[in-house]
């Protein structure tokens, strides 16, 4: 008798843990993404599946009480009606709180759209053209633009004693915001450019353009070319060129020597000077315990500054989450975004109110062969720099 | 000065145009032997290029062991892919051929990618093979020498082999009238085989010498598709000297276009081949 009153007891004690469990367990909070896991960004899939791994392995997957879920869509490279659709879907079907992603313009300006008739507050973590956020209310972005970490590079190489400068750039939308940014900086800053040649997308032999800017013997030359591709090609004929010999330095994009390209350009690399708003070798002990984790996530590959960019769009958002105890409104999300002011492993960042772009310090770096490896040091930087081109 | 510019210019245009001639060779002669329209001919060359950087890189082999295995390897595959599917397809038009070997250059793309990555891949010459030579004003770069040394031998034996041997007699055969020649007991199945098992070899040669210079990216198939098909196009389908003077002129053209008018891009190319499509409609070497 005894016994089966305690087993009764246990039954009930157990049925009501149980039942309270149910009634604390909430809907889940939706974060949809959109981004490029195939096509051209294929390595940029996996870093962005480690880097959420690796947030949610430091930073847990519920925020009170809820449990995050993350929806994933492919929208396969540049492709904005993909984008725009899958970005529909998330919101229409799978009633998302908020959206993520974006690696290309165009489908950041097609998303733009859906995210503003919709009031989804969108999370950008790459699509680096100047003027997405003022047409778009509800999205800010975690990366950076061509524009932010191109004028630090032009007054760096005039500071540095450049003069009279070359400038390449690739014949599409970025290569020419870039090229012509650096052109008109440089000229401001009191330097005279050299020639300018607009490299065809399809360009796989530089031998002659190497030729005409060794013909122009001007002090350096700047070049903004496909990260994938073209970037580490140049480089490669330019060192068998003789540029280096030539007395003229190499200034670029510092995507064209991230540390996952920097292998595939060896010795051709060392004293390329380069700007970005990350460095995997950036001296702070967040970035070092960041990139230890990373590798050990991502089984050796070093993080990217794509793969920052994620992660502080997660920050960002998990921030946000947490300021309203789980419960996700879209004025009030884009009201804290507003005020955010964090630190990121590539230094601090924050959010400009204004614009909802991102203010952080740009990095001027010089690649270096260290312990046998290929790093860039930072020798410079512009602290807290916002590109004055973006406007409310 | 100006006749050193010219004489680099030619240097450098040359190197490249065996690069072209190598990758298309092949092409223009199983073109001109079944009129297949095999655009799927980059992708070969692209699997030759992966096929020598993945056994540098991985097994450490070193890059002049490399190519005959690139070249080999990648002959099997197209061989096997010839076999199995492109053989089904020759009696049919040449949009269906089209749809395929495009549709094999997308799948390729997209293999490439599963495997090795999208980022452009690391190789590193031996230092025989790098560097470059300083002559007057310029910087002659070593490993465009070789490739123009070793192109230069593959295309002797390859005109060699078409012109003085009984294979290249029966090719030549086929390609000027296949009923007859296959009337005359000659397997011309097999022969396009043997042909077609050839050509994908040079374009895995290609493939894997072009890596050092162009670099090699999953996009590769793609970028040099329609240079392929330019130099198939200009030389006239079925010629192997065709292909060789298109691919040196190609070459030659590409370079002193970027070196002396840089702001027309990559027009001057596509005028060349419509000014010579204009004078001859159906290649430089076309029989009528």
């Amino acid at each position: 008798m005894k016994r089966s009153r305690l087993a009764i007891a246990v039954a009930v004690a157990i049925l009501l843990l149980g039942s309270g469990a149910v009634q604390g367990q909430q809907t889940p909070i939706k974060i949809g993404i959109v981004y490029s896991f195939s096509g051209a960004g294929g390595t940029a899939g996996k870093e962005f599946n480690d880097i959420v791994a690796l947030f949610q392995k430091q930073h847990g997957d519920t925020i009170a009480g809820r449990k995050v879920q993350i929806i994933e869509r492919d929208d396969g490279g540049i492709a904005p009606d993909n984008a725009k659709r899958l970005a529909q879907e998330l919101i229409v079907e799978q009633h998302v709180d908020l959206l993520a992603g974006l690696i290309f313009t165009p489908n950041a300006m097609a998303v733009g759209t859906v995210s503003t008739q919709a009031k989804m507050p969108t999370f950008i973590v790459n699509a680096t053209t100047s003027g997405i956020m003022a047409k778009n209310p509800y999205m800010s972005r975690y990366s950076m633009t061509a524009t932010q970490v191109t004028i630090p590079l032009a007054k760096y190489a005039y500071k540095s004693g450049m003069r009279n400068m070359y400038v390449i750039f690739m014949d599409y939308g970025p290569g020419i915001d870039s090229g012509t940014t650096f052109e008109n900086t440089f000229k401001g800053e009191g330097g005279t450019i050299a020639g300018e040649i607009r490299v065809p997308v399809t360009a796989e032999d530089f031998s002659a353009y190497l030729q005409r800017v060794k013909d122009a013997k001007p002090d350096g030359v700047y070049i903004f070319l496909n990260a994938s591709g073209s970037g580490t090609t140049f480089l490669k004929q330019a060192k068998t060129a003789g540029l280096d010999k030539a007395g003229i330095k190499i200034f670029c994009s510092g995507d064209l020597l991230t540390e996952q390209v920097l292998p595939a350009i060896g010795d051709a690399a060392i004293g390329v000077i380069s700007t970005m708003n990350y460095s995997g070798t950036h001296n702070s002990k967040m970035n070092r315990d960041f990139v230890k984790a990373f590798e050990a996530q991502s089984g050796g590959m070093p993080p990217t500054f794509g793969g920052v960019g994620v992660y502080d769009a997660f920050q960002a958002m998990y921030k946000v989450i947490a300021a309203q105890n789980g419960q996700v409104d879209p004025d009030k999300t884009m009201a804290l975004v507003k005020q955010l002011k964090f630190e990121s492993p590539r230094g601090p960042i924050a959010i400009d109110p204004d614009t909802r772009d991102i203010v952080q310090n740009v990095y001027i770096r010089r690649t270096e062969l260290k312990n046998g490896q290929l790093v860039n040091t930072e020798i410079d930087t512009y602290p807290m720099f916002k590109d004055p081109t973006e406007h409310p | 000065m100006i006749l050193g510019n010219l004489l680099y210019i030619i240097f450098s245009g040359v190197a490249y145009g065996v690069l072209l001639f190598l990758m298309s060779a092949g092409l223009a002669v199983t073109q001109g032997l079944m009129r297949f329209a095999n655009l799927a001919h980059a992708a070969f060359a692209m699997l030759g290029g992966y096929l020598a950087v993945t056994l540098m890189n991985s097994y450490g082999w070193p890059f002049l062991l490399t190519l005959p295995i690139a070249a080999l390897g990648t002959a099997l595959f197209a061989g096997t892919l010839e076999r199995l599917l492109f053989r089904r397809f020759y009696n049919v038009s040449q949009l269906y051929q089209i749809m395929l070997t495009v549709g094999i250059v997308s799948m390729s793309v997209a293999s490439v990618t599963f495997i090795w990555g999208s980022v452009n891949q690391p190789v590193r010459m031996p230092s025989y093979l790098s560097g470059s030579i300083q002559v007057g004003n310029f910087d002659i770069d070593v490993y465009r020498l070789f490739l123009i040394v070793a192109g230069g031998l593959v295309v002797w034996a390859l005109i060699w082999g078409i012109d003085s041997t009984s294979f290249g007699a029966k090719v030549r055969a086929a390609v000027d009238n296949r009923r007859v020649t296959s009337s005359c007991g000659i397997n011309v199945d097999r022969l396009f085989m043997t042909a077609f098992f050839i050509g994908s070899a040079l374009a895995g040669l290609g493939g894997a010498l072009s890596v050092n210079l162009v670099g090699l990216s999953p996009t590769f198939a793609l970028d040099f598709l329609a240079y392929v098909l330019i130099v198939v196009t200009l030389g006239g389908h079925g010629s192997m000297k065709g292909a060789l003077v298109a691919a040196l002129l190609l070459g030659v053209v590409d370079v002193a276009g970027k070196y002396y008018v840089p702001q027309t891009g990559p027009f001057i190319i596509y005028a060349l081949t419509v000014v010579v499509l204009f004078w001859r409609p159906h290649g430089l070497f076309a029989k009528a």
